[in-house]
């Protein structure tokens, strides 16, 4: 090859006081290729890309774009080097128009002193209209998180970019939007973009890019077209260790008395679910985001929604109040937005695991005893392998895979019967994803019921003994054993004809 | 946001759902008290009554871009205050009565810098900076008076007329106060460098994102904030011939009052120049009809607030009904 790299980094690196991010990152990137970015959260992926945006600088290393050095002090500069970023989290304007969130560079740039919203909608009609049917003159807030998702993504195609940066850009959406994506990436790319890609699915590296590089701890470890090597090759690059099994070995023999038993259960967003769970199995909830699995999970424990329905807890059928309610009986969910509503960040581990019932570490008087709230926090976490300097350390300051121990501690400090997991794994890498799901067999085993939902196909499939997969807020089938497959997964979850003209809705 | 699908872009909202709601409510408010008091429906009371709310909608002007941009202003009434005071004491230091104006403006502007810095550059929250500001601006108000008002009876007649005089009809002071709303509803509306103080406050990582120098819009709102208070100040001091140091205590809680019935959020990113005047409009009304009525002044308080609080309850049930349609 003799023209230069796009871009070009060589030996960058960048310190959080005495956390070493970077460490000598090198990544190359050619005009027309899709190159996949892979490594576990903390390998220093999102912090390179930060520098790449302006946002972040480096202490060390060289730029170069074209072959020539650039120094990209803001975001601003890094857009007027051809460079555009979709965000992992969306950030978007809630209250603005969908088409005044595409075009807010622009605006940010622009010199006439007024602006034409009319135009603007009409031109963002036309970027939206090959990703997905969304009213631009919608607030932004008032789409479902793929339809923001999409929205991000056309925003960074108004950019005029020459290197488009997508960190995880299908986290959030269907198949159905995902392919659509992949086609407008494939489309940049033949006219000569280069395009970042950032993702923890190998269907997807494997898929759609060209090259793969690899990084762990801040390095580079390996740069390698995707055809000269394989899933296994790229997870053992991430985790510098074999991983021999990805999941944890399945339930050994018959499952066990009935924990858990659902009859008709139906609100708005979900109707007739009827269930049983026994014990020592782990049951999945597969489907399509926004089928209404969570909300089933929700409507159950009464965290929303008003359901109807009769519910049955080792036998017994009781009536849950409220949550409060749940909890004391010992049906528990833990949240797919983790930092949202999963865990109080600014808070100590130990206040965290103890929040769900304070009595179990208050003496007499109602008052806390602080050390019985550490030796709470210090026994759950042992058992979760929950790494941390101290259980006084603030939630905030560990890894996603820690933080979702904490909201998994909080949880067990209750003691429950029954856990529904939302997206237990979601960004999460990949070394304590195998830990959780290693933890959550040991949970079967120990007679807890536990419910997984996930829009993970893999996992379903490789840590669930059985799948229930709903579509349309309806339980579609049940599968198990050789039955369970990716394929019959999805023919369950897609809505057929009837949803196919809503599919981009 | 109060507009509908229907009705979704900024641009279209020149009479959105709630300010036809205000100017309704308005209109009813009129009609009844033009019954009710036989003194309502008289050219010196309207004169008094726009007259009395136009001054402190200048800086409702101020606090609602201020609040769209996500910040707050505690300091607007002993910011006014401290603007009255500056420019009568130079004038009777024997400083041209315009220059000290200038000044005085000019100094408040200062205040919204230095209010900015320890926003922007330092990092501290505007609730508290401004706090602080607020007893600052009044302690050095009762410094430079001895806690007396300062008597300007020198004052000139044509500094005074921006304060009583009139353009036909129409009093000085309504007509600036009718100016500043114009242009910057108008602004607001419609000016690329506006548009950005709306995304600043709506997600400020996004603009940031989008290569927004967020600081730097924050800091022009804050300084544009306590400069419109700086205007009211000389307006009131041309008004009341003097200097009144005690002058505006509790004027903030009206001014975000009037902001926040008129549609603005205190987290940022909404509101309306038109919304905000009309809900200072409102208070102002109710606030007079009352005393026509010959209400007691205790009972005034209680109403105002209630009025607050059944708009913003009123808000909410409209926001969380749009949320729950629109959360996949």
């Amino acid at each position: 090859m003799t023209a230069p790299p796009l871009l070009e980094i060589t030996d960058v690196r960048k310190s959080f006081g005495a956390i070493r991010a970077l460490d000598g990152a090198k990544f190359e990137l050619r005009p027309g290729e899709i190159h996949a970015l892979a490594g576990e959260n903390g390998a220093g992926k999102s912090t390179l890309m930060n520098i790449i945006d302006g946002i972040l600088q480096p202490d060390a290393g060289e730029i170069r774009i074209d072959g020539r050095p650039v120094r990209i002090d803001s975001p601003a500069t890094a857009q007027r080097l051809g460079i555009g970023f979709v965000h992992q989290e969306i950030a978007l304007c809630a209250e603005i128009p969908v088409a005044e969130n595409i075009f807010m560079a622009r605006t940010a740039q622009s010199r006439r002193p007024f602006v034409d919203a009319a135009a603007m909608a009409a031109e963002a009609r036309m970027v939206l209209a090959p990703l997905a049917d969304i009213d631009p003159r919608l607030p932004a807030g008032r789409l479902s998180i793929g339809q923001q998702q999409l929205v991000e993504i056309a925003r960074a195609l108004t950019l005029d970019c020459r290197i488009l940066i997508l960190d995880e850009p299908t986290a959030a959406l269907t198949e159905h939007e995902a392919g659509k994506l992949f086609a407008i990436m494939r489309d940049l790319a033949r006219r000569g973009i280069g395009i970042i890609f950032i993702s923890h699915r190998m269907v997807e590296i494997f898929g759609v890019c060209d090259r793969v590089t690899v990084m762990r701890d801040g390095r580079h470890i390996l740069t390698s077209p995707t055809d000269a090597i394989s899933p296994e090759g790229i997870v053992n690059a991430m985790v510098g260790r074999r991983i021999d099994s990805f999941f944890p070995p399945r339930m050994q023999g018959a499952a066990g008395p009935e924990i858990l038993r659902v009859e008709g259960l139906s609100d708005r967003r979900f109707r007739d679910v009827s269930f049983a769970l026994r014990a020592g199995e782990i049951l999945g909830f597969g489907g399509l985001i926004g089928a209404g699995r969570s909300e089933i999970a929700r409507g159950l424990t009464r965290l929303e929604g008003a359901a109807r329905g009769r519910v049955w807890l080792e036998g017994r059928e009781v009536v849950l109040r409220d949550y409060a309610d749940s909890i004391a009986r010992g049906i528990v969910y833990l949240s797919e937005d983790r930092k949202g509503d999963g865990v109080f960040l600014d808070l100590s581990i130990a206040a965290n695991v103890s929040a769900l019932n304070l009595r179990l570490v208050s003496g007499r008087l109602g008052l806390i005893d602080v050390q019985a709230e550490a030796a709470q926090a210090e026994r759950i976490g042992r058992t979760l392998k929950l790494k941390a300097a101290s259980m006084a350390q603030r939630v905030v300051a560990l890894s996603g895979g820690n933080q979702q121990k904490v909201a998994l501690a909080r949880l067990l400090a209750v003691r429950p019967k029954v856990i529904f997991l939302d997206e237990p794994t979601r960004g999460v890498d990949v070394g304590a994803k195998a830990e959780i799901h290693a933890i959550l067999r040991r949970l079967a085993e120990d007679g807890v019921g536990i419910v997984v939902i996930s829009s993970e196909l893999p996992e379903l499939i490789g840590l669930c003994d059985r799948v229930l997969v709903v579509c349309e807020g309806r339980i579609a089938g049940e599968l198990a054993g050789e039955a369970l497959s990716e394929a019959a997964i999805m023919t369950l979850a897609a809505p057929g004809a009837r949803a196919a003209a809503g599919a981009g809705r | 946001m109060t507009a509908g699908p229907q009705r979704p872009t900024l641009l279209s909202r020149l009479l959105g759902a709630r300010e036809t709601g205000l100017v309704l409510i308005i209109l009813v408010l009129f009609v009844l008290m033009s019954f009710a008091s036989p003194h309502f429906l008289t050219w010196s009371n309207m004169r008094a009554m726009t007259m009395a709310f136009s001054v402190e909608a200048i800086v409702v002007v101020g606090m609602t871009i201020l609040l769209i941009s996500g910040g707050i202003d505690l300091s607007v009434g002993s910011v006014t205050a401290l603007s009255m005071v500056i420019a009568g004491l130079l004038f009777l230091s024997g400083v041209n009565p315009w220059l000290a104006a200038l000044i005085a403006i000019a100094a408040c502007a200062g205040i919204g810098a230095v209010i900015g810095f320890f926003v922007t550059v330092v990092g501290l929250h505007h609730f508290i900076v401004t706090l602080a500001a607020m007893v600052i601006a009044r302690g050095l108000c009762l410094l430079g008076t001895g806690g007396r008002p300062l008597g300007l009876y020198d004052l000139p007649a044509s500094v005074k007329w921006i304060g009583i005089g009139s353009l036909g009809p129409l009093p000085v002071a309504v007509a600036i106060f009718a100016v500043v709303v114009v242009v910057f509803d108008l602004l607001l509306r419609r000016a690329t460098a506006f548009r950005l103080v709306y995304y600043t406050g709506s997600n400020p990582r996004a603009a940031a994102y989008a290569g927004i120098r967020t600081r730097r819009v924050v800091l022009m709102t804050t300084v544009l904030c306590s400069t419109l208070c700086g205007v009211a100040g000389i307006i009131y001091m041309a008004r009341f011939g003097s200097a009144q140091p005690t002058f505006g205590v509790g004027m903030e809680l009206n001014v975000i009052a009037a902001a926040v019935i008129g549609g603005a959020s205190l987290s940022g990113g909404k509101g309306t120049i038109l919304g905000a005047v009309l809900g200072a409009v409102l208070l102002s009304l109710v606030s007079s009809s009352l005393a026509l009525l010959n209400v007691s002044v205790y009972w005034q308080d209680i109403i105002r607030g209630s009025i607050l609080l059944a708009a913003v309850t009123f808000d909410h049930f409209l926001v969380s009904r749009q949320a729950a349609g629109g959360r996949g």
